[in-house]
């Protein structure tokens, strides 16, 4: 499995039936494609609509029927759709159960930054930072690193997205939680090894004495 | 009817839900120095993206601009200015702006780039920041079904920031893909009054 579907894989696990959850845009959006059948979970769209499914067949698109990138989805039995006043105020409301987005940087403490490099990249928030703000569970999925660089650094260097700490950061590598406000190691990716993710990480990882391998 | 130098907000998410025909004509007509307040500035060649290409923007009020390369090429140069404001907190800005409020508190932003120059208020020993109400001289909205009245209803995801840009507008123009007759609508499917609405425009 290559490392994105791995990533996609392991965040399905974490979506419950009746959860509504927010996906972002690259990694994020495979995660619908991982969730088993008998799980029955809501999706937004934060551009205004809760029961997303599926990109549609070859010739079924429907114009006014998108994704928050603009691209064609498919509205399941039981969706509805909203302005995006209403839409956010699910997010900032804490009506969102989880949301999973991408990142750039994610520091020791849980702290993310993942909407502009200053000077390279500046796309804007989206709905970016009041997704964080305001949903209940955060969920980062990305890369371990970029380049060969880490980016579980022991403080961003980026633009903040909020000051509200993840709680899940799941990559190829590890799948690391922040309890106490400290990066913690939970689990490691399909054939890697503790020493493997701590030389790739350069935040301070709290070790516990069991590290199982990824569930996947 | 709209003049250079125009504060516009333009309905509208990636494209989807943008007023094109009446986007054509102010490419047409060339009129410039416009500021959009919208979600985004979409793709090149489509939508919001058509007046930036016809490099009619001067300032540009939006969540994302990612997608849209001319854009933060004009951007770059310094040929148009760019607010980039959290997607939320844009639409709770025209909200409060077609309300009668004069903006609203929001946690969105506190601690961050977002916060610079701007009030925080300490409400129940939680920080807010206070984001002030936004106006338009006109609304540009889409629309899939307008009755002969003004009534409207929407399709799927194109209502986005529609009905929320039609109260913030000293006048609301909308384009409909279809215009029917007055009571076609049922009164619970109305989503924006008819009083709201100014002029009606055929979608193409």
């Amino acid at each position: 499995m290559d490392a994105q579907s791995t990533i996609a894989k392991r965040i399905a696990l974490e979506v419950r039936t009746g959860m509504l959850v927010n996906l972002g845009i690259g990694i994020p959006t495979m995660v619908a494609n991982f969730v088993p059948n008998d799980i029955k979970a809501f999706f937004q769209s934060e551009n205004g609509l809760i029961g997303t499914g599926p990109v549609p067949e070859e010739g079924m698109a429907h114009a006014l029927l998108t994704d928050a990138g603009g691209r064609p989805v498919t509205a399941l039995p039981g969706a509805c759709t909203f302005d995006s006043a209403m839409s956010f105020a699910l997010i900032r409301g804490g009506h969102v159960d989880m949301t999973v987005l991408g990142a750039l940087q994610v520091d020791g403490t849980g702290l993310l930054a993942n909407w502009m490099i200053p000077g390279k990249m500046v796309p804007g928030m989206g709905g970016a930072m009041d997704l964080v703000s305001g949903a209940k569970r955060v969920v980062i999925a990305m890369q371990h690193t970029a380049k060969g660089k880490p980016k579980i650094v022991n403080k961003c260097t980026l633009p903040l997205t909020s000051i509200r700490p993840v709680d899940l950061v799941v990559t190829e590598m590890a799948v690391i939680s922040f309890p106490e406000g400290r990066a913690t190691l939970v689990e490691t990716g399909p054939g890697v090894s503790v020493e493997q993710v701590v030389a790739a990480t350069e935040a301070k990882l709290v070790l516990p004495d069991k590290i199982p391998t990824m569930r996947l | 009817m709209i003049p250079e130098g125009a504060i516009l907000m333009i309905g509208g998410f990636m494209g989807v839900g943008t007023p094109e025909r009446i986007v054509d004509e102010l490419v047409r007509q060339g009129k410039r120095n416009l500021t959009v307040i919208a979600n985004d500035t979409a793709v090149p060649g489509r939508g919001i993206g058509k007046l930036v290409d016809a490099g009619l923007v001067s300032k540009t009020v939006a969540s994302h601009i990612g997608l849209n390369p001319e854009t933060q090429r004009q951007m770059i140069e310094k040929k148009m200015e760019v607010d980039l404001v959290p997607q939320g907190t844009l639409i709770e800005r025209i909200r409060a702006g077609g309300c009668g409020l004069g903006g609203v508190l929001t946690p969105t932003g506190v601690g961050t780039v977002v916060e610079e120059g701007k009030q925080k208020i300490e409400v129940d020993g939680k920080s807010y920041l206070l984001e002030t109400a936004l106006h338009a001289d006109f609304a540009l909205i889409s629309a899939f079904l307008a009755d002969y009245l003004g009534n409207l209803s929407y399709a799927l995801t194109s209502r986005n920031f529609n009905p929320i840009i039609a109260m913030a507008a000293d006048t609301t123009i909308v384009a409909a893909d279809h215009i029917v007759p007055v009571g076609l609508i049922a009164p619970d499917h109305v989503v924006t009054p008819a009083p709201l609405v100014d002029y009606i425009v055929a979608n193409g």
